[in-house]
């Protein structure tokens, strides 16, 4: 493969870089205690909700932006990024597609978002979050029925506020890390699900997050409990349109699982990625982290990302319970001029806790990939155990991957292994498989698919198979 | 159906190929032999296309087309199929799912609707059965911790389920115990048919045996030195390539 044919690989337009026209409701940019106030009295939240924003936001000023990561991007300017956008909406909002914008229904349409009729009878209740506010959500109604709560966080907080007050935060603190405590201040929406004691969730629950207006971060803050005995799997998609200045994500999602409950939590993010320099992408900067609180818990990350000029994100598992256990499967591809850094945190406390790590890492173009991951094992946590394995794939020759594992022991009984490899897809491989037939593309589709199988494997069915197509666009044109 | 004339090709400013002809009929077998390093497996990557390979001069016509022109998935659609001497190993991707691919992609270019999973299973067992494979061969995957000889049995399984119309066949029998050499042998000789030509490279002499060729080409130093019929393989197995490299 030539460096021509490869940079033609990576070099392919971002299919969903368009912008809905619709009016919307957006404060001027910029950040201090009064827009803190303007968020929280637009949302019509409680006292204590707006105590808890300042509060974060004090914390907030004395931090300064982490550096350690392997990342490369000029200071962000926070005082430029507006903190609120809304679609404006008529009334109190809509109570059925019918009501909703039609604008809207058409971008979500052109995402294939799956809000018709016929793919919610297929079982997928969807809360879409819009900018900042959820505008629809489906199949309450069948949830309602089996006990379980999925709607938007700023609606819980109405609905169920003493289980918001008791959950959120307990699990990433306000003052957690910068950008954690920064979406504490400013959090613009999200989901919230509850699933009681007993309960196994009816059907798989999906958002979509969407970056929409100029210039608006978007704060999304997800909380989910999993109750004694229950599961759930929460799916979670994300596309952003395509600007040219970089736009700030910075989410917060925080799982908890009591004893014997299970959560499984699945995204497929293609944010916008940038252009070839980089330029216009999403700065996705995400906190994301479960506790098993009980024993026997189990929380699974399943992760494909492909979009945003730079990632940072370590999904978590702190592990509580004894017996509890927890797992990261990541697929992680850094195109263009990609800056991935993203890797998992799994913190065993209690005895026999069970941790599983596999990271896929691919790099075309200039693309950077890093595994940045942390697995520690506190006194007490008697024969805990890690699998960790990371795997870098690269394509071309002027990109790189790089490997980041910490390991912290401090308990003598606990057993540890890391396995790591890199390799390059082989021209070897291409060869093989044009013979038989495969063009150049669905060669270095196969290739990379094969190499991705382990983490595919994990996700719920329909997410794989759009997870594998992703993939293939994503690398459209990587070669010849 | 293939016609090959005055090739030369080198890799980087090393000069492999040194003018080769060689006309391959129809329905014909033809056996290129020679020793290490003669060129035998450059031409077959060569008119496979493999790129590594420069073409300096000559031309090569498939079935009224210049072959040399298409990219190695046309030619893989035009009917022909190169057995690798050291097949590929493709990690995460199950057998299957690489043979499934193959048939349907080269169906797709001969105008034939695809095989449902029920269809593909049902010849692909019929196949296996042939080639004296398990079945848990498709389950694992391409090439991955297979031996030697599950490689070139996994190969020759390949040829049979995509039909080529020129079989290249690379030291099909290097790495094959007897028993192997049977089975892969008579696997090649299911394929022969007046439509189907083959190209057979190899060292040694015993897949001649099963596999009789009608003409046997020696290649020495990049250029056919000697040509003949199946005798003459016979003749190189007694006497060695010394006394044709030495000509």
């Amino acid at each position: 493969m030539s460096q021509q044919e490869i940079d033609q690989l990576v070099d392919q337009d971002y299919k969903y870089g368009f912008v809905t026209d619709i009016e919307s409701d957006t404060l001027p940019p910029g950040l201090n205690e009064d827009v803190i106030r303007e968020i929280s009295t637009r949302k019509g939240e409680p006292e204590w909700l707006l105590e808890w924003r300042l509060e974060a936001y004090a914390k907030w000023l004395e931090m300064t932006p982490p550096e350690w990561a392997h990342l490369d991007y000029a200071p962000i300017d926070f005082q430029a990024i507006s903190y609120f956008s809304a679609p404006k909406k008529q009334g109190d909002g809509p109570k059925s597609l019918d009501e909703v914008d039609p604008a809207l229904i058409e971008t979500y349409n052109k995402l294939g978002i799956p809000l018709e009729e016929q793919k919610m009878l297929a079982g997928v209740a969807v809360d879409a979050v819009f900018d900042s506010v959820s505008v629809v959500t489906t199949f309450k109604e069948k949830l309602h029925e089996a006990g379980v709560v999925f709607c938007p966080l700023s609606e819980a907080v109405h609905s169920h506020p003493e289980l918001v007050k008791k959950f959120l935060g307990s699990v990433v603190p306000q003052n957690d890390n910068y950008y954690g405590a920064l979406n504490s201040a400013v959090f613009s929406d999200g989901s919230f699900v509850y699933i009681p004691k007993g309960v196994r969730c009816p059907m798989e629950l999906s958002t979509y997050f969407r970056i929409n207006q100029q210039n608006t971060g978007q704060f999304e803050r997800t909380l989910i409990v999993a109750e004694e005995g229950s599961y759930v799997s929460y799916l979670e998609g994300c596309t952003a349109p395509q600007r040219d200045e970089n736009q700030l994500h910075a989410a917060v999602v925080e799982l908890v699982a009591e004893t014997d409950a299970e959560i499984k939590y699945s995204t497929v993010q293609n944010w916008f990625a940038g252009d070839d320099e980089g330029k216009g992408g999403i700065y996705n900067f995400v906190t994301k982290r479960g506790e098993c609180r009980g024993d026997r818990a189990k929380i699974s990350w399943t992760q494909l990302e492909t979009g945003s000029a730079i990632t940072w994100k370590y999904p978590s598992c702190v592990l509580k319970g004894a017996d509890s256990v927890g797992e990261f499967y990541s697929v992680a591809v850094a195109g263009k001029k990609q800056q991935a850094d993203t890797g998992t945190k799994m913190v065993h406390i209690g005895p026999r806790t069970r941790s599983t790590i596999i990271s896929k890492g691919i790099s075309t173009a200039r693309g950077q990939n890093a595994y940045r991951g942390l697995v520690k094992v506190l006194p007490g946590a008697v024969d805990a155990r890690n699998f960790t394995q990371c795997d870098s794939l690269l394509i071309g020759d002027q990109c790189g991957a790089h490997t980041f594992p910490y390991v912290e022991a401090q308990e003598p009984s606990a057993q540890l292994e890391h396995e790591a490899t890199t390799s390059k897809v082989s021209d070897d491989q291409l060869f093989y498989l044009r013979t038989r037939g495969m063009s150049e593309e669905d060669a270095l589709n196969m290739v990379v698919n094969g190499f991705c199988k382990e983490v595919f494997q994990k996700l719920p069915m329909e997410f794989a198979v759009e997870a594998e197509a992703l993939l293939g666009i994503t690398l459209e044109g990587a070669v010849g | 159906m293939l016609s090959i004339r005055n090739l030369h090709a080198r890799v980087g400013d090393k000069p492999i190929l040194k003018g080769i002809n060689l006309e391959i009929g129809t329905g014909e077998i033809h056996a290129i032999m020679g020793p290490n390093g003669s060129g035998k497996s450059t031409l077959s990557s060569v008119l496979a296309g493999r790129d590594d390979y420069e073409v300096t001069d000559g031309e090569v016509i498939y079935m009224g087309q210049n072959l040399l022109d298409l990219e190695p998935e046309e030619r893989a659609w035009a009917g022909v199929f190169l057995s690798f001497q050291y097949p590929v190993e493709i990690p995460g991707v199950k057998n299957i799912y690489l043979l499934k691919a193959a048939v349907n992609a080269i169906r797709e270019h001969r105008g034939l609707p695809e095989l449902k999973a029920g269809e593909f299973l049902k010849l692909v067992r019929e196949k296996l059965k042939v080639m004296q494979m398990d079945e848990a061969f498709l389950h694992r995957n391409v090439n991955e911790g297979f031996s030697g000889g599950e490689k070139k049995r996994n190969e020759i399984l390949q040829m049979q389920l995509l039909e080529p119309t020129l079989a290249l066949l690379d030291e099909t029998d290097s790495g094959l115990d007897v028993d192997a050499l049977r089975v892969v042998g008579e696997g090649i000789n299911r394929m022969r048919s007046p439509e189907r030509s083959v190209l057979l490279v190899t060292h040694y002499q015993r897949l001649l045996d099963i596999v009789k060729p009608d003409f046997v080409h020696v290649l020495a130093h990049g250029e056919i030195k000697l040509s003949g019929d199946h005798t003459l393989a016979e003749k190189l197995e007694r006497e060695g390539y010394e006394g044709i490299e030495a000509a």
